[in-house]
């Protein structure tokens, strides 16, 4: 029969459209306005997961985001999988497709729970901890084993085809939660005028309203939630969004939304006016104020055989019929500690179904809703509880007993009673989730028998999750902390005309966690705590008896509160028994505090449209179109794509990496390359003072460079480590040029300002970045010269446009920078003209270079051509603990300068004056076709036994086509003194390679070539 | 995700377009050569690391490029103050402490005003 639990009326769906939907394969019906969840309770299905660690079966416990069981595999096709989906979130669609996320082989006939309760004999309170103390290889073995056993969801194997979005927001108020307080807090900062946001995570605004019995303004609650709703919907700053979670919460009141769009429709967004929608969107809202209404979630009571499919939260019951039309069963026994747990026996009793008996924990129950009960005849048994609930796949009987709540015992004869549900209440729990987030940790309230949000700056929580329960004050404290919430933000109190709800008289509750059992919890039958992780009370005992004393520790060890359940049930219950087995109150056990997300947010509204293409900027020079072209493989450098090397295919066969950087260096060392040098960081400095200001942060000298001349310089931190380096060039008097390396670009930038605005404001000099103002090509090697003097009108003359000088003029036609300086060690002339000239100078080059032998390189070229000759790369041969002298560039360091410029004071320093420094120097692999590997450690005696002493490590290596020849960089302990030495270098497989300790500087030492 | 205000640009600005610099007011010695290798030490690499309030300088990166301080409880994280360089702080972890034991009473309202007063000029 389909859908044997739906009742004839009542509920919010509608019963005239019929959707089809298949679980764990099987096709069942349900209608628009069901949850998964309602529709497989509607269905009968008992059994939704088999558990995590002792493989038991499960049914619906929750109706909200606290269900701990109903975690679903979503998905019809591989592409539009979704894992951990909780069954009483997901809005129930045509064709939904969903699978237990636990099972194996299914959740009816669980191989798992056969095979001797594998898992539980496994798996011990504190596996984790004791896994992870063990062997690591011990891990391997466990985790193929619990992967199998528990699922835990799957992410799909194909690409994800929908779109996600991200929306950066701004408002006044942002109220958390559409409930009774969430909806009056809306009204009553939205009629001050306020910009407000009202979020809530369900498809349907109305919170408890939407199942309530209470009637406000003696009409149905859910006629005053329309009400206000419309009026919400007509003021223009108010903006609603159902179906968005609230799931970070974070400093300054930044909080992020999650939206989902279409997760109500399908698993694939479907498409509207030809394009994809948004599946799900990503808030970044910055509130001025929040209004925490996230309501409370009741507290299971934790008793054996508690986790059996029909053990039921008592409000999780009424929400079922009420709001959904669904009776979950046939035959109840509620267990409660209070009156609202009643709520749930009248509610079953008005759709027809029996309601065996009552087990108040109380010992005279006596609130407006027991006399309800009463009244319908429901026999109520006091001072008594539900101590265990038998059945296998589905309750069917629960044991009552009188128990002793302060003795922690049974007092009297166990009865059972055959039913088929049993609903438990053991009060609420204020959600206080989000407001921990930020830190602050929740107070324990010792008359709400809860944790209660401390104060957070700019958050006012209200209604439930503020510990105020009756309807009538949830709607006042809403109204309250919204105008409230308003008038810190600028705009006026509200008087509230509140709408009319009956108080009622309500009974006191009792502190009620863990239920006593006739046998001790340690031997008796499982009571479960934390059903998602399989926690049970015998689990927290055992923690707290092998010395756990922290909840902190106790979770850690039991694992209670982990995953994507987050502790939402079993947190409190836990800390009461951990309190009740050390002795304690809850509040000397310790606090609960929450991280974000509150709910699972899948991956795809995280990185909203920043994947594939827009993953990262990508920055481009002005030739890139001709890189690309020209067939250019590139290499990211920071943001930047780089030609690499540019292989040429000569009959149909494209050379190698190896073959083109063996053909770049070539030419460039017997005729001419041009290298696209753009990406180097470019400075402006301007001001009566850059000289002056150069000086402090170069370790040389700049007092006497003339305009119309280049100097390298370095630069350190004031620790005395080199940072960076580039070339600056006197444009005039008072203006310079400083480049930087390509990686340096921003943080030199950085760097200078700090001194100047932290140290030295007195100085008169101003940095502007021009790196993307100007294109730079390097025209380097012997034939460079014949080349420039096609195209420019400046004198190259030897003698008059010298070695680090530079010249301004035309090149190509464009006005141009012309710099003679050389990374390449052979004659160079670096071109930089305005940025949007430079595709047109670069081709005007090569129509005239061709018969020079013009060849691109790319940034392996270059790094091969600058090793040959020693040049350093900061941040490759540099690591932030090399001084200059460590670099042996005692030439470039001005100890004699008149100003304590930036790292000097750090080079006469005990460790900076140390001999035994690493030290740069060459290395000449013994075996010249080793390309020695970078990084490789460098040790003195390979015959050491293991842990040799490393000495040093290689910091550039390549094949030289020049020395034929593999060669390296490295720093080496002492280095400089042991020229000529033999290093040695041991290898993962077991090689040992040899080199010899020589100069850096491998070619033209004495600087011949670039000074033609 | 800090909400700060540039006192420069006068806007609260997201904390993506700021860079912390570290600790504020450590300021390098008028004459290094003239330091012990110790003090040279300790300017370079010793800083404080309150429970309470501290004293940041931070830059607006990719805003005005301007270096200034923020006063900021690191357990909370609140910004009690922005001031520009050159200032000095009007609320300090001996001040802030006084302040919360006299006003208890003001202390949730004091709390939910936002702050920046300016700094006092030094
Ligand atoms: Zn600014």
């Amino acid at each position: 029969m389909s859908q044997p639990n739906r009742l004839k009326t009542g509920g919010r769906v509608d019963r005239s459209r019929q959707l089809t939907f298949t679980f764990n394969g099987q096709r069942y019906q349900g209608h628009p306005g069901d949850t998964l969840a309602s529709a497989l309770l509607a269905n009968g299905v008992d059994i939704v997961n088999r558990s995590f660690k002792y493989s038991r079966p499960r049914g619906i416990v929750a109706a909200g985001a606290e269900e701990p069981n109903g975690i679903v595999q979503l998905g019809s096709t591989e592409a539009g999988q979704v894992p951990n989906v909780r069954a009483t979130q997901q809005a129930l669609y045509q064709d939904l497709s969903a699978r237990s996320t636990n099972g194996w082989p299914n959740v009816q006939r669980d191989l798992m729970g056969l095979v001797g309760k594998l898992g539980g004999q496994f798996m011990p309170p504190g596996f984790y901890y004791k896994t992870f103390m063990a062997p690591a290889s011990m891990w391997l073995t466990y985790e193929k084993y619990i992967r199998k056993a528990a699922g835990l969801g799957r992410s799909p194997t194909e690409n994800d085809p929908d779109i996600y979005d991200h929306r950066h927001q701004h408002c006044d108020v942002l109220v958390v939660g559409a409930g009774p307080a969430g909806l009056s807090a809306a009204l009553a900062a939205g009629r001050a005028g306020a910009r407000v946001i009202l979020v809530d995570e369900q498809e349907e605004m109305g919170g408890s309203l939407l199942s309530s019995r209470e009637s406000i303004d003696d009409a149905p609650a859910t006629t005053w939630v329309e009400k206000v709703l419309k009026e919400l919907s007509e003021l223009e700053h108010v903006t609603l969004m159902p179906r968005t979670t609230a799931n970070g919460y974070h400093d300054h009141n930044f909080v992020t939304l999650h939206e989902r769009c279409t997760e109500h429709l399908a698993d694939l967004a479907p498409r509207a006016g030809g394009r994809r929608q948004v599946r799900s969107r990503m808030h970044r809202v910055r509130a001025g104020q929040v209004v925490l209404a996230s309501g409370a979630h009741e507290r299971p009571l934790v008793y054996a055989g508690n986790d059996v499919p029909g053990n039921m939260l008592a409000g999780a019951v009424s929400t079922y019929i009420r709001r959904y039309g669904v009776a979950p069963g046939n035959r109840l026994v509620l267990s409660t500690s209070n009156d609202d747990g009643y709520r749930s026996a009248l509610d079953w009793a008005e759709a027809g179904r029996e309601v065996v008996a009552i087990a108040d924990a109380r010992q005279n129950p006596d609130g407006e809703l027991v006399e309800q009960a009463r009244a319908k005849g429901i026999q109520i048994i006091a001072g008594s509880a539900v101590i265990e609930a038998r059945g296998d796949k589905r309750v069917a009987a629960a044991k009552v007993a009188k128990i002793d709540i302060e003795g922690f015992k049974v007092t009297g004869p166990v009865e059972e009673l055959a039913c088929d549900t049993i609903a438990s209440s053991g009060g609420f729990s204020p959600v206080v989730h989000l407001a921990s987030h930020t830190g602050s940790r929740p107070t324990w309230n010792e008359e709400l028998l809860g944790f209660m949000p401390s104060p957070v700056k700019g958050m006012t929580p209200t209604g439930g999750a503020h510990g105020v329960y009756a309807l009538g004050q949830v709607i006042a404290d809403g109204f309250k902390a919204g105008s409230a919430a308003g008038e810190a933000c600028g705009f006026e109190r509200q008087d509230a005309s509140l709408p009319k709800v009956d108080e009622r008289r309500e009974g006191a509750a009792v502190a009620l966690y863990q239920v006593p059992h006739q046998k001790a919890t340690l031997r008796g039958p499982k009571q479960f705590v934390d059903m998602q992780n399989d926690v049970t009370a015998a689990a927290i005992e055992l923690a707290t008896r092998e010395g756990f004393e922290s909840i902190e520790h106790v979770k850690r060890y039991t694992a209670m509160g982990f995953g994507t359940d987050q502790g939402k049930l079993g947190n409190i219950n836990g800390m009461a028994i951990a309190a009740r087995c050390l002795g304690r109150t809850i509040p000397e056990v310790g606090t609960t505090v929450f991280r974000p997300n509150y709910t699972p947010v899948s991956f795809g509204a995280i990185v909203g449209r920043h994947c594939g293409e827009l993953f990262d900027p990508e920055r481009y020079t002005a030739m890139h179109q001709w890189h690309v072209e020209n067939g250019a493989e590139f290499e990211d450098v920071g943001q930047w794509k780089r030609p690499w090397y540019f292989p040429r295919t000569v009959n149909g066969k494209t050379e190698t990496m190896h073959e083109a950087v063996a053909r770049e260096c070539s030419a460039v060392r017997e005729k001419v390359g041009i290298l696209d040098a753009s990406t180097l960081g470019k400075i402006d400095i301007q001001g009566p003072d850059a000289r002056e200001f150069l000086g402090r942060v170069y370790t040389n000298k700049w007092a006497k460079l003339a305009p119309g001349r280049v100097r390298y310089g370095l630069m350190c931190k004031d620790d005395g480590m080199v940072f960076d380096d580039g070339t600056t060039s006197c444009l005039a008097e008072n203006h310079f040029l400083m480049t930087t390396s390509t990686g340096g670009a921003a943080t030199v930038l950085e760097w200078l300002e700090i001194w100047h605005q932290t140290e030295w404001p007195e100085l008169d000099v101003y940095f502007n970045s021009v790196t993307d103002h100007w294109a730079t090509m390097t025209v380097t090697g012997p034939e460079a010269r014949k080349l420039m003097a096609e195209l420019t009108d400046i004198d190259l003359d030897k003698d008059s446009f010298k070695f680090m000088d530079w010249r301004e003029g035309k090149v190509a036609g464009v006005p141009a920078r012309v710099f003679r300086i050389s990374f390449t060690g052979e004659l160079a002339y670096e071109i930089n003209v305005q940025a949007n000239y430079a595709m047109h100078v670069w081709k005007k080059l090569f129509a005239h270079g061709d018969k020079y032998g013009l060849t691109p390189y790319g940034t392996e070229t270059m790094h091969v051509l600058r090793a040959e000759k020693g040049f350093i790369i900061a941040g490759q041969d540099t690591d932030g603990s090399v001084t200059p002298e460590d670099l042996g560039m005692h030439w470039a360091i001005g100890y004699d300068k008149p100003n304590s410029w930036i790292g000097k004071r750090a080079l006469t320093r005990p460790d900076t004056k140390r001999t035994d420094r690493k030290q740069m120097v060459g290395l000449k692999p013994k075996d010249p076709s080793v390309v020695l590997e970078e990084g490789a450690q460098i040790v003195f005696d390979p015959n050491h036994a293991i842990p040799m002493p490393m000495k040093g490590h290689v910091t550039s290596s390549y094949y030289s086509p020049t020395l034929q020849s593999g060669f390296a960089l490295a720093v080496v302990m002492g280095g400089h003194q042991k020229m000529g030495e033999t290093v040695y270098l041991p290898m993962v497989d077991g090689q040992v390679h040899e080199a010899e300790i020589v100069s850096p500087i491998f070619l033209d030492p004495k600087g011949e070539r670039q000074n033609v | 995700m800090f909400y700060i205000f540039c006192p420069y640009c006068g806007e609260h600005r997201e904390e993506e377009e700021f860079h912390p610099k570290g600790q504020a007011h450590i300021s390098r010695p008028e004459d290094p050569e003239a330091t012990s290798d110790e003090e040279w030490g300790d300017y370079l690499f010793f800083r404080d690391n309150p429970r309470g309030v501290h004293h940041e300088l931070w830059v607006h990166a990719v805003g005005c490029r301007k270096f200034f301080n923020i006063t900021r409880h690191t357990v909370s994280y609140e910004i009690l103050e922005v001031y520009k360089m050159g200032e000095q702080p009007s609320i300090t972890a001996e001040n802030y402490a006084a302040q919360q034991g006299a006003a208890s009473a003001d202390k949730e309202r004091n709390a939910s005003q936002a702050k920046h007063q300016e700094g006092v000029r030094a």
